[in-house]
């Protein structure tokens, strides 16, 4: 009888609830009746992640609120305070140090995802579109945050990326000026990045992200197989491959959550500074106007783009090419074209491509880390080619292509980076150089050329149906 | 997708271990290894700090009576042995206070030629294989103003505090070409004395850089135990919802 009572309490009070706020409804759509497909692999934990992530720098950034003081003469002192003085103020601020950098582990590895299964393509454009945006929201924020504990690399590297805008034609210096609040970074441009940090850019994340899922729930998820499953529904409209995201989904998220926490707390309690990549030794050091440091590398997870920065000569030329990086990927969804969304069915030589992009990317991300050599510099020259290479393979590898075609696109390409490394020529460096221009050349060659002969190798597989187990 | 994840790993493998710190010093740093467990060398490291560097570098993010509390000494202890500043009425100052010392940078900067920095963050900054190292790389040159030198931060304005204890060193060319150090003018320690008692010292900064360190791997022992179980749990939870799913 209890028990009855209390159903009718609980009915009673939903009840009214939903008369007036969609709250069952939204459950329902989002949670309960929501379908998903049943073969989510291992890449799928990451959307979850990235949300828990965000709930963890939102929590821990309240209370860094609390008690970080954002004033130059005070900020670096108040973050000390914080590890020091302030209750649990280490674990608070550790946590948020390594959520920054676990933020965007797991965006990337949702990214590539994305790009594994072609989860960008129709009808999904729009996610992607919103993803990329919440990518570039998430450096702003990122850059921003760095800022705050007032050190040295907070300092420089602030001083370097504020300065890429500098060289911007006519407008750039002043624009800089703009940006600072003052003619040196100061006081007035950490209280604005303590402003664009706490309140600004996580309004902006908060609301893009809920544009992602909703989009997202409009069209419903893709999948390894990347068949549609609601293609195929039962005769209640149910897509006959696809499960109620609340329980099965929530219980298998909670797996995924369980991992993700002893990786990010196994950093948190014993490795919070990660060697140097999450937290820098020159960070703990208070920033100094008059002192440049020897090496001001940015934190890793925008070395790859920094790398291209370096790779180009011109420094407004450089910024064009680190902004192109970024922004090409709004375009993905129209540059590959192939029906075929999964990489399962796509052919050896678009696998081939997507692995290649992944050394490339980490290659330029670790290149960015380093002091520029000869070597260095030539390798950051050569995978920021590679880059954007993928991107033309791509395309390329939409549809199979004549012979005609591949082979005059072929030597066009080769022709292009060729003639620079001719205007470039310098005996000393011949070796190097014909020995970098090798890497390039070979991916080009074995993506598209080599399936001409072995035409298995570019050739797409069939599609199923249904979704495999 | 195996195949993309073995060649991300391998990737990742094949950069091997990432430098970080900016250009190093010029000679290979000596290795030590500190225990920050072991409270009686915390408590010489302290007491060398105490008599010999607090004079010219503050430690102002830290409390005096943290330091006490961490490092098993009375408030009596505290007050007696680390507190030698007055507040603004003339009074010693309480040990609740940061750890600051009455060297104005001015003062620094006329007497060196660079103020002496502040030491709390000093082994988080250089690492303490080269502070143990810098600390026993004193050498007499007659080029410096003070007529000291350091081969492993050339020209640091820098006098070495501790000559007292261990003596003066010169620099000497070795068969190799490398700097070899030789004590020419004993201190009251041994050789061997001496790098104990620097790696106390060190040991001490390097509790001072992190003081929460002990306790962050003691809790996080704590934290992953519990995730594991909460991870064995969820597994079962999924386990047993997926049965249904064919």
């Amino acid at each position: 009888m209890a028990g009855n009572t209390a159903d009718k309490i609980q009915g009673g009070v939903l009840g009214w609830v939903d008369a007036r706020f969609p709250l069952s409804q939204l459950w329902n759509e989002h949670l309960a009746q929501y379908h998903a497909p049943k073969n989510f692999n291992f890449w799928y934990y990451f959307g979850s992640l990235a949300l828990l992530v965000l709930v963890i720098q939102i929590v821990t950034g309240i209370f860094l609120t609390m008690f970080f003081k954002p004033d130059a003469e005070l900020a670096f002192a108040s973050v000390e305070y914080i590890m020091r003085d302030v209750e649990w103020g280490w674990l608070i601020r550790y946590m948020h140090s390594t959520g920054a950098s676990f933020f965007f582990v797991v965006v990337y590895l949702h990214m590539f995802r994305a790009l594994l299964y072609g989860s960008y393509k129709k009808p999904r454009e729009l996610i992607w579109i919103f993803g990329v945006l919440i990518y570039i929201v998430l450096m702003a924020e990122a850059f921003a945050g760095y800022l705050l504990p007032w050190g040295q690399m907070s300092y420089w590297g602030a001083q370097v990326i504020v300065n890429l805008f500098a060289t911007i034609p006519y407008i750039g210096p002043d624009l800089v000026t703009w940006i600072r609040g003052d003619f040196l970074l100061s006081d007035a441009t950490l209280t604005r990045f303590f402003a664009l940090h706490v309140i600004a850019l996580p309004l902006v994340l908060l609301l893009l992200i809920v544009a992602h899922i909703i989009a997202l729930h409009e069209v419903g998820s893709n999948n390894p197989d990347g068949v549609e499953i609601k293609a195929n529904k039962d005769e209640n409209g149910v897509p006959r491959d696809g499960i109620r995201f609340h329980p099965y989904y929530t219980v298998k998220d909670l797996v995924g959550v369980g991992v993700f926490l002893i990786a990010f707390f196994a950093v948190v309690f014993f490795a919070p500074e990660m060697g140097g990549l999450f937290l820098k030794p020159a960070n703990m050091i208070p920033a100094d106007p008059l002192v440049t440091p020897d090496l001001i590398p940015p934190v890793w997870y925008f070395t790859s783009f920094y790398s291209v920065l370096r790779a180009v000569p011109d420094p407004f030329l450089g910024v064009v090419a680190m902004g192109a990086a970024v922004g090409i990927l709004f375009f993905v969804p129209w540059i590959d074209r192939n029906p075929v969304k999964s990489i399962r069915y796509r052919s050896s030589a678009h696998k081939l491509n997507l692995a290649v992009f992944v050394v490339t990317f980490v290659f330029l991300g670790y290149l960015g880390l380093q002091q520029v050599t000869a070597l260095y510099g030539e390798l950051t020259l050569r995978f920021a080619v590679m880059y954007f290479l993928f991107f033309w393979l791509l395309w390329f590898h939409s549809k199979e292509r004549s012979a005609v075609f591949t082979l005059v696109s072929f030597v066009l390409l080769v022709g292009i980076y060729s003639f620079y490394d001719y205007t470039r020529f310098d005996p000393a460096n011949a070796q190097l150089l014909l020995t970098a221009w090798l890497l390039p050349t070979a991916y080009l060659f074995v993506t598209m050329v080599v399936p001409l002969f072995a035409r298995s190798l570019g050739r797409d597989r069939p599609v199923p149906e249904r979704v495999t187990a | 997708m195996k195949p993309l994840i073995v060649i991300l790993s391998l990737t990742v493998l094949a950069m091997g271990p990432v430098s970080l710190q900016a250009a190093g010093p010029s000679v290979p740093l000596d290795r030590v290894a500190v225990d920050v467990t072991d409270q009686a060398a915390l408590q010489r490291g302290a007491r060398l700090y105490f008599n010999y560097c607090i004079g010219c570098h503050s430690v102002q993010y830290m409390r005096y009576n943290r330091v006490g509390r961490d490092l098993g000494l009375t408030e009596n202890q505290v007050i007696e042995s680390m507190i030698f500043t007055t507040d603004e009425e003339g009074e010693l100052t309480g040990p609740g206070a940061l750890i600051t010392n009455a060297m104005t940078p001015e003062y620094g900067e006329e007497a060196f030629g660079v103020e002496p920095p502040d030491l709390t963050l000093v082994a988080r900054v250089r690492g303490e294989d080269w502070l143990y190292t810098f600390l026993r790389s004193f050498y007499l040159d007659d080029a410096r103003p003070l007529g000291v030198n350091n081969v492993v931060y050339e020209n640091v304005g820098m006098p070495n505090p501790l000559w007292e204890l261990q003596g003066w060193q010169e620099k000497q060319v070795g068969t190799n070409g490398e700097a070899r150090l030789r004590v020419v003018e004993a201190g009251s320690m041994s050789g061997p004395e001496y790098d104990r008692a620097i790696r106390d010292l060190v040991t001490f900064l390097s509790y001072l850089g992190e003081p929460m360190q002990i306790e962050r791997q003691r809790i996080g022992m704590y934290v992953l135990a519990f995730l594991f179980v909460f991870l064995g749990l969820a597994y079962l939870l999924k386990k047993e919802y997926w049965k249904d799913v064919h």
